[in-house]
């Protein structure tokens, strides 16, 4: 997967139902070869987003192309992109086993060893029906039905959002089990940062339809600092720290800044940030300022 | 798609074939008692006065041929209309309430092939199904349908036979509306669209049980209109025009009690049995609709009858001559527009391919929609 | 063979926990010359955490010469700690232990003390850094 053309790439998106805009004037580039986690508060049109780059969707305005093609320009492009659709749905009426048939019928690279290995492992009865299946099941089945295809690009809408802990530890493992051995991209969304902490190795944050902040998952974890010290102005920082966000007591001064050279002013205790504080910081920091958000990265 | 298709259609298909085989039976094992009766009666040899031994065949006719009659055109009314509704509307509306259609629509298929697997495969079992149903009624029915040809018009039907009991009913011949439908090719039509129409109706509104609803009453208004407005105009009605014969001599007089009206009844002019009357009027020397004259299957009545006509104590022939003469002098003619017998298959087939051209310009608006309309 | 586990609110990289574990191993010959180290496709399966991640931490143990990777094989270690390092961490840490015991007579509590040593540690990074 060193494919130089862009798991996803939208330019001027958006997407308009009946008055109300679902995305608006969205343009990001989402990289190959990665597993991107796709970040933002509920209503910030990452399902709209996913449903645009499957052909779900057609765009009211703008072009998204995925892995250099339309969504909907045929069979050829369906087969290369799985698409795991948010509460998995499957047939109800129809067994494990009918839905492997089903995907043997309608997909030309169909890898039908490794359809009956996945169950196998997960230890699901292939004569059982999809409706009678726990949610971690469906969701499992429905994430092999889309790994069978053999895609090179896997589409993830919110899989593990209605999971209990296990089943999502479950679903990830496997998803991360066929990541290492098949080598595709993974685009997956979530509202949730702690669902994508190990799993993403990229990170997309995704708030009113614009990029707050993308980059890889190292990089973002090693240039954002926590700083605290005595009360400071946030005018009082070098001109390389960025700041995300700042909050003040009397003598105190916090603030979550972003920066690629380290902190050596002595009066700051520097820690370390975990990925979900840098994310709710990009939040937060959206709702106080999102008039003059600076797109941060999203053009690497 | 096909295996799919198949697979989820299969509880569906299996429930209609079970019918087919209850109603086979049923039609079969009475099949039997019907063709006794029908070669007892000597319809099938007679060469003179047909009519009365079509309509004594048809007066010996049992109860459970009465049911099965009417039973088995009920039958083939309401089967596209089942179509419809339980193999039409939901067929993509289930799976956009389910949300399966994003399964279906993420496998290596077009949609335009999904929905025209779908289409086609069920839309098929449709036909056949009502094809099957239609010949074995039609078979079933052979022997009524030729009785009630040759008979002449409805044939009013003593039933049951029991003294006192009389409740008649009419049998039809198969070029009246009522049998027409239920009859030869047109089901395999009506299935067809019924079928497509319950597919568009679901794409349309996305929900099983509004498109369900739609699928109802838009076929029951077609099922209204076509018979009425369009199938009588299929082909170009033949109109005859005859003077009503006045020297008949049986003269029917019926008097009206309670207004002390007289009308006399002449008869008809009119007779080709098996025929589809479209209308039939009587008209003036000036070729406008002659008043007070009714038009039925027993003849030509009139209800304001010349003065001569009208009977009074003492009268003789003279007087019959004078009436006769009299109504002579209206220059009666009655005038007639039909479909005769001999068009029963070519309106069948006209019908049927009205029907099959609606159900594919339907089942382009599915496949188009399908294509266009995004569901997230 | 090393098992890996991750802290997910230590706000260590999940690829420098890995490098620590192995590190740590080392240090206390848990992990010998000739070791295998569990594929990237089992600890990703068995972790639920990226496998760029697992490869990532990987390749920087191999640059820092303590694994190699045989292709198709797997990641074996190559180097055992000496004797030596593993005489001296010992005197440093009976050293520490004796400096932790003074600063305890001296009135200080573990937190305290953890926070002067974590001070001294972080001061000792930036003069490295600068």
């Amino acid at each position: 997967m060193t494919d130089a053309t862009a798991a996803i790439e939208a330019r001027g998106l958006g997407k308009r139902y009946g008055h109300r805009w679902a995305l608006t004037d969205c343009t990001l580039t989402v990289p190959a070869g990665h597993v991107v986690g796709l970040v933002g508060p509920n209503g910030a049109g990452k399902t709209t987003l996913i449903s645009l780059a499957t052909g779900m969707l057609a765009p009211t305005t703008g072009t998204v192309e995925v892995l250099g093609a339309r969504p909907t320009s045929g069979p050829r492009q369906l087969a290369r992109v799985g698409y795991v659709a948010q509460e998995t749905p499957t047939y109800a009426g129809l067994s494990v086993a009918d839905h492997l048939r089903l995907g043997a019928h309608l997909n030309p690279r169909w890898d039908a060893g490794l359809a009956r290995r996945r169950i196998e492992q997960l230890g699901m009865d292939l004569k059982q029906k999809a409706g009678n299946l726990s949610g971690g099941q469906r969701a499992q089945l429905a994430l092999t039905l889309a790994l069978a295809k053999r895609p090179e690009l896997l589409i993830l809408d919110e899989p593990i959002a209605s999971l209990d802990p296990l089943a999502r530890r479950e679903f990830l493992q496997v998803l991360m089990d066929a990541t290492a051995e098949q080598e595709f991209s993974v685009v997956m969304s979530s509202h949730q940062v702690a669902d994508l902490e190990r799993v993403g190795d990229y990170l997309i944050v995704l708030i009113d339809s614009r990029v707050q902040v993308a980059g890889e998952v190292d990089h973002l974890v090693a240039t954002h600092h926590l700083l605290t010290g005595p009360r400071r102005d946030r005018a009082g920082l070098p001109a390389n720290q960025q700041v995300i966000t700042d909050s003040h007591t009397g003598r105190q001064s916090t603030f979550l800044v972003r920066s690629d050279e380290p902190i050596i002013d002595p009066a700051w205790t520097v820690s370390p940030v975990s990925l979900e504080d840098i994310v709710l910081g990009y939040m937060g920091h959206s709702s106080a300022r999102s008039a003059d958000i600076k797109m941060l990265g999203a053009r690497r | 798609m096909i295996w799919l298709t198949w697979r989820q259609f299969r509880p569906q298909a299996v429930a209609a074939a079970v019918a087919l085989v209850v109603i086979a039976i049923l039609l079969a094992a009475s099949e039997h008692s019907l063709a006794s009766t029908y070669t007892s009666s000597g319809l099938a040899r007679c060469h003179a006065d047909c009519a009365t031994v079509a309509s004594r065949f048809i007066d010996k006719l049992g109860s459970l041929d009465h049911l099965l009659y009417f039973g088995s055109a009920a039958l083939m009314y309401l089967a596209p209309a089942l179509m419809g509704i339980f193999w039409g509307a939901p067929l993509v509306a289930r799976e956009f309430e389910a949300g399966t259609h994003r399964i279906a629509w993420n496998q290596s298929v077009t949609r335009t092939r999904w929905a025209l697997g779908k289409l086609g495969l069920v839309g098929l079992a449709a036909m056949a199904t009502a094809g099957l149903l239609s010949l074995l009624v039609t078979w079933w029915a052979s022997t009524i349908d030729r009785a009630a040809s040759i008979a002449g018009g409805p044939v009013p039907v003593a039933s049951g036979g029991a003294a006192g009991l009389h409740s008649t009913f009419l049998v039809l011949a198969r070029l009246e509306p009522v049998i027409f439908a239920a009859r030869g090719i047109a089901p395999l039509g009506y299935a067809a669209f019924a079928f497509v129409l319950g597919v568009t109706a679901g794409v349309l509104l996305r929900r099983t049980v509004p498109a369900m609803a739609v699928t109802l009453i838009v076929f029951v208004v077609i099922q209204v209109v076509v018979p009425n407005l369009v199938r009588p105009h299929l082909v170009p009605p033949v109109h005859v025009t005859s003077p009503v014969n006045v020297q008949t001599t049986h003269l029917h007089l019926n008097a009206n009690a309670s207004s002390g009206q007289v009308a006399i009844r002449l008869a008809s002019a009119f007779a080709k049995p098996g025929a589809w009357v479209l209308s039939d009027t009587v008209i003036t020397r000036s070729g406008a609709e002659a008043p007070d004259v009714s038009v039925s299957s027993g003849g030509v009545e009139l209800l304001v009858p010349p003065a001569a006509c009208i009977p009074t104590l003492g009268s003789g022939i003279s007087r019959v001559a004078k009436c006769q003469s009299e109504l002579a002098a209206l220059h009666l003619r009655q005038s007639v527009s039909y479909q005769p017998a001999s068009r029963f298959w070519p309106l069948q087939w006209l019908e049927t391919a009205v029907y099959l051209v609606l159900a594919a310009a339907l089942g382009g608006v599915c496949v188009w929609q399908v294509r266009r309309r995004r569901v997230p | 063979m090393i098992e890996f586990h991750l802290d997910s609110r230590s706000g260590v990289a999940p690829y420098q926990q890995l490098i620590r574990q192995v590190r740590h191993a080392l240090r206390l010959g848990l992990l010998r010359a000739g070791d295998q180290l569990p594929t990237v496709k089992d600890v990703a399966g068995s972790l639920a955490v990226n496998p760029n991640t697992v490869l990532k931490a990987y390749r920087e143990l191999e640059y820092e010469g303590l694994v190699a990777a045989k292709p198709g094989v797997g990641t074996f270690v190559t180097k055992t700690v000496s004797e030596a390092s593993v005489a001296a961490h010992q005197r440093l840490s009976l050293e520490l232990s004796a400096w932790i015991g003074r600063a305890q007579q001296a009135g200080l509590d573990l937190e305290s003390i953890e926070a002067l040593f974590q001070r001294a540690v972080r001061s000792a990074a930036r003069e490295e850094a600068v």
